[in-house]
């Protein structure tokens, strides 16, 4: 209790200073006088009687000192007291103030954007409601890409019926392409991309619309009304944030569309399920029209009941597997998603994991490597300031010797640092936001929740944290080098190689070394990681992606009364007959040809073909993606055939045929032990056609998942043989894709006025959309192998231009004694070399073993690639050199009687 | 004891503050530090000026007041009264060293075993 009141007014009297100090003034000087008056009374003359009180009273100051002590707050006084100072000094030094702070806050900056990022896609929870109860449903990834991480609408039933571990299981359509939604207001149709999703999306995940209503049961059945919700963004570009848009239709891919609501600006439904998508609009999957019999389609997303563990998750889902059937009306699919020979099952992981657990490694990095350029910025720091302890050792001995105890001269030093590092930190947050802004716009960067980016309480807390740490870092050294130095040895110092400079000296070049050997670890991973991307730029794809573009195409291929499809495939012929052959005359289009899906993109597999008499092996194999194609398509593409391509006569009545690439064809042939092992001619079965298929064609491996990953098995059917999911126009030019777009979207109006003004896509940008995860890490470490390099080249320059400003009389000495221009610079250079070397053979070992650590992360290339490591080496050698000459060449300037005049 | 005088133990000033003060009756910052000498007999080392910050934490805790008035010689003084909850505390803080220095005086009367008595 007493304590309490103490404390508050001990708080209170601080904000009180000068009437109590006056009051106290007053208390001493009475006290003084009735001393004095006493030793009057006693007999003593009036002058001893004063100097009798004012020794019985002890010291003034001291008393006055103890007093303001224990009312006040003494530490918060003497803070301001360092503060005010520290300001003083500081801006009396502004050139240094300057640097320190613009070191910093690059150190500082890099931390806190990378610290965003990383907040933002490992840390933070994702933008839903108990975000940590949702789990991605999937089987382990496989060879047959989506196909088989996703389920069978009766799959999805089953699973919500005999799973008892979560609260409401959701999901959507996994093939949605780009472009999927022609919304018409009179002129040409605007492409949109729109996504399924199972009615009770919105409510699993806990997102409710912005405006209007979530979807209801009763949208997603057959005959329902056509329901969208939009998103904010399509809502703010596309009808100018209209406030009544609820309950107003619009033409979509020619039907009437009633808007029930516009979603709110946190939900991004690309930045969390599909990165680097831009997805317009979501739409009710009806589960029970016709996608219940499109096989493997929905991606399941659950919702775990409150308390339960992701191991009774698992086990939950394991079994429910066996009640799940591919089709219901098919007995002999039921239990065909459980887990068999170690392959597939059904298996709930946290959704934040899979959304973002791939990067786990690369953030690390990321984040290991923006440590590295705050400890160069902190050694920088640690250096100057040494620089500054030189020059002000005089002032410390003096504080010292005036009374000063060396706790209070170290911690008026770390207030410096405090200051300077807080300042940093300030600079270095408007710095980070800049960058974190530039990041949220990248919107082609496949890196999940980039939208969601900002700099949050986190980041914040973040900041002061590394600001403290970091002056605690570069202000300790100096501040116990100062003030444990010897009193006399500083007062006499005169600063030239005595024995306090010269051990300063030593202590300032190990901080370089160790700066330039940080470096050189931040040189050797970006170094990797660069060669690693060339490697991965230098992938043969199977397919040319130079020169080449698609664009979505439109078609109506609808027949009525068509019984076995031979009809609207007649139809599909000739519309794409007329299409190939128009565009193929443009001039500049050199090969133009048709398919349904893009590689890199999204995919699909419809079983395993196989051999025909030949016997399946019992493992599952895995299943080629499928890709459904016009003559001329692989041509466009550039990508190699043995054998024949398709032919327009390749029709619904003709032999069915197929092609499949190297890779099925070697695998096959393992069985099959064909002539030659060659698969051109002979017959598979189980494909997508009735009866058996003939191989007409053995075309190139492609990449049609990721740009390093492997290749897979592809399978390739004639457009008019089975059914194609859309259509993608690849042309293969001879000028540059762009300046073909206005004529190529002309002739496909022409031939069809309903096509929209679909976007241009050149085959480049998907490779570059596959391969910008890497890119972005590749750069943003590259950039900060940069800022450690420049820090470094500061450390060294910093260094070597003070030890030639002190031995400016030494150097005039020799000079004058006969030693010539090029000798003075010369020894400059063999000092800053020979540092430099420390550093590079410290920086290299050190780097042999941080390699391997993020060898994961490398593709072809090895931890120890000797290029990285050459190219560090001559880097950092030609930085080092760049930097030691400019005091090189200051010292070689010296005139020696100058330098021996002045003193 | 000669021309050594005792050094103040931590937190005894205080003690003797509220002692002198609940003694005399309010008294001014220079009565105190006389009267605390007086007391000793001359025998504690006391820099009179220390008694301020002793005054100001006593105060600060509620156990004395202050009040600014004259003294017998007319002169302006701060004077220092004990509350009643500085009385309260001073029982208590008395207490706790007549304990002390009976348990310090018998230890240090133990006879050492078997010498010389």
């Amino acid at each position: 209790m007493s304590a309490l009141r103490r404390t508050l007014s001990r708080a209170h009297s601080f904000f009180r200073k000068p009437p109590l100090d006056a009051d106290l003034e007053a208390e001493i000087a009475a006290h003084i006088e009735m001393a004095t008056e006493e030793n009057i009374q006693r007999g003593l003359t009036p002058l001893e009687a004063r100097r009798q009180a004012i020794i019985r009273f002890g010291g003034v100051e001291t008393a006055k000192f103890y007093q303001r002590e224990a009312r006040g707050l003494m530490t918060l006084d003497i803070l301001l007291q360092d503060l005010r100072y520290t300001l003083r000094t500081l801006r009396r030094d502004r050139s240094f103030t300057l640097v320190a702070i613009l070191i910093l806050a690059l150190g500082i900056g890099a931390n806190i954007a990378v610290f965003s990022v990383v907040n933002t896609i490992l840390l933070r929870p994702l933008p839903f409601r108990d975000a940590d109860r949702l789990m991605w449903i999937a089987p382990p990834p496989t060879k047959c890409g989506q196909s088989c991480a996703t389920y069978s609408t009766d799959a999805y039933d089953e699973f919500r019926t005999y799973s008892r571990t979560f609260q409401d299981v959701t999901g959507y359509f996994a093939f949605s392409g780009p472009g999927n939604l022609a919304l018409n207001r009179g002129g040409a149709p605007i492409p949109a991309t729109s996504i399924d999703v199972i009615a009770n999306f919105f409510q699993l995940l806990g997102v409710e619309p912005a405006m209007g209503r979530a979807f209801r049961p009763e949208d997603a059945q057959n005959g329902a009304a056509p329901v969208i919700l939009i998103t904010d963004a399509w809502w703010r570009t596309q009808f100018n944030a209209d406030l009544n848009i609820v309950g107003k239709a619009f033409d979509m891919n020619g039907v009437q569309t009633t808007v029930i609501g516009v979603l709110p600006r946190s939900f991004d439904f690309g930045a969390v399920f599909s990165p680097g998508a831009k997805i317009d609009a979501i739409t009710p999957l009806n589960l029970y029209g016709p996608p219940r019999n499109w096989g493997n389609i929905i991606t399941m997303i659950g919702r775990a009941k409150p308390g339960v563990t992701l191991a009774q998750a698992q086990q939950d889902a394991e079994a429910a597997a066996p009640h799940m059937c591919w089709r219901n009306s098919q007995p002999a699919t039921c239990g065909g998603y459980a887990r068999k020979n170690g392959e597939g099952g059904v298996v709930p992981v946290p959704l934040k994991d899979h959304v973002s657990g791939q990067l786990r490694r690369s953030l690390v990095v990321l984040w290991s490597a923006v440590g590295a350029i705050l400890l160069i910025a902190c050694v920088n720091l640690s250096n100057l300031l040494l620089a500054r302890a030189a020059s002000r050792s005089k002032e410390f001995a003096m504080r010292g010797a005036l009374g000063a105890s060396r706790f209070r001269i170290v911690r008026q030093l770390l207030t410096e640092s405090m200051v300077l590092s807080l300042s940093g930190a300030v600079l270095g947050l408007g710095l980070a936001w800049l960058l974190i802004s530039w990041f949220a716009h990248q919107g082609a960067v496949a890196l999940p929740l980039l939208s969601t980016l900002r700099i949050d309480g986190a980041a914040l807390a973040w900041t002061l944290l590394i600001a403290v740490t970091a002056a605690v870092l570069f202000g300790l050294l100096p501040g116990l080098r100062m003030a444990g130095g010897n009193l006399h040895e500083s007062l006499k110092d005169s600063g030239l190689g005595s024995g306090q400079s010269r051990k300063h000296d030593r202590i300032r070049s190990i901080l370089v070394v160790s700066e330039i050997a940080l470096a050189c670890i931040l040189l050797v991973g970006a170094g990797l990681l660069l060669r690693s991307f060339l490697h991965v730029l230098d992938v043969d794809l199977g397919f040319q992606p130079e020169r080449a573009a698609a664009v979505k195409v439109e078609y109506d291929d609808s027949v009525p009364n068509d019984k076995d499809g031979s009809l609207s495939a007649a139809r599909r012929s000739a519309i794409f007959q007329e299409v190939i052959a128009r565009v193929s005359a443009i001039p500049g289009v050199e090969a133009a040809g048709v398919t349904d899906y893009l590689p890199l993109g999204q995919n699909r597999a419809w079983g395993t073909p196989w051999a025909q008499g030949v016997k399946r092996p019992e493992k599952n194999p895995g299943s080629p993606l499928v890709y459904v194609i016009t003559p001329g398509y692989l041509r466009a593409m550039g990508t190699g055939i043995q054998g024949r391509d398709f032919t327009w006569d390749d029709g619904p009545k003709s032999e069915n045929v197929v092609m499949i690439d190297k890779a099925f064809a070697h695998y096959l042939a393992q069985f099959a032990h064909w002539p030659n092992n060659d698969a051109v001619g002979q017959l598979l079965v189980d494909t997508n056609t009735n009866g058996p298929a003939r191989i007409v064609g053995v075309v190139d491996d492609v990449h049609e998942e990721s740009t390093e990953g492997d290749t897979g098995w592809q399978i390739y059917y004639p457009f008019i043989q089975s059914g194609p999911s859309s259509a993608q126009l690849v042309i293969r030019t001879t000028l540059p894709p762009a300046t073909l777009a206005a004529s190529v979207l002309h002739t496909l109006r022409d031939i069809n006025p309903k096509q929209p003004a679909a976007e241009f896509k050149p085959i480049q940008m998907l490779v570059s959309h596959a391969n910008s995860s890497r890119r972005f890490f590749m750069i943003l470490v590259a950039a900060f192998a940069a800022l450690g390099i420049l820090l470094a080249a500061l450390g060294i320059y910093g260094v070597i231009s003070y030890s030639v400003t002190q031995r400016t009389q030494e150097i005039g000495i020799r000079m004058a004694l006969g030693a010539t221009m090029a000798q003075v610079r010369r020894s400059v250079l063999v000092k800053t070399l020979r540092l430099a070397l420390i550093g590079i053979v410290a920086g290299a070992v050190v780097s042999l073993f941080a390699s391997r650590a993020i060898a994961a992360l490398l593709f072809n290339t090895a931890p120890s690639d000797p290029i990285a490591f050459a190219g560090m080496v001559l880097l950092i050698g030609a930085v080092a050199l760049l930097a030691g000459y400019v005091p090189a060449r200051r010292a070689s300037r010296i005139n020696p009687m100058v330098a021996l005049r002045n003193n | 004891m000669g021309d050594s005088k005792l050094d103040l133990l931590q937190g005894t000033l205080d003690l003797m503050v509220l002692q002198t003060l609940a003694a005399m009756g309010a008294q001014h910052g220079y009565g105190i530090a006389r009267r605390i000498e007086q007391a000793s007999g001359d025998e504690v080392l006391l820099n009179q000026g220390t008694i301020y910050a002793s005054l100001v934490r006593l105060q600060q805790r509620g156990w004395i007041d202050a009040a600014w008035g004259t003294s017998d010689n007319n002169r302006k003084a701060k004077f220092y009264s004990i509350t009643a909850e500085g009385r309260g505390q001073l029982a208590k803080d008395a207490a706790y060293w007549q304990r002390l220095s009976d348990v310090m005086g018998r230890v240090l009367a133990m006879p050492a075993e078997g010498g010389l008595g």
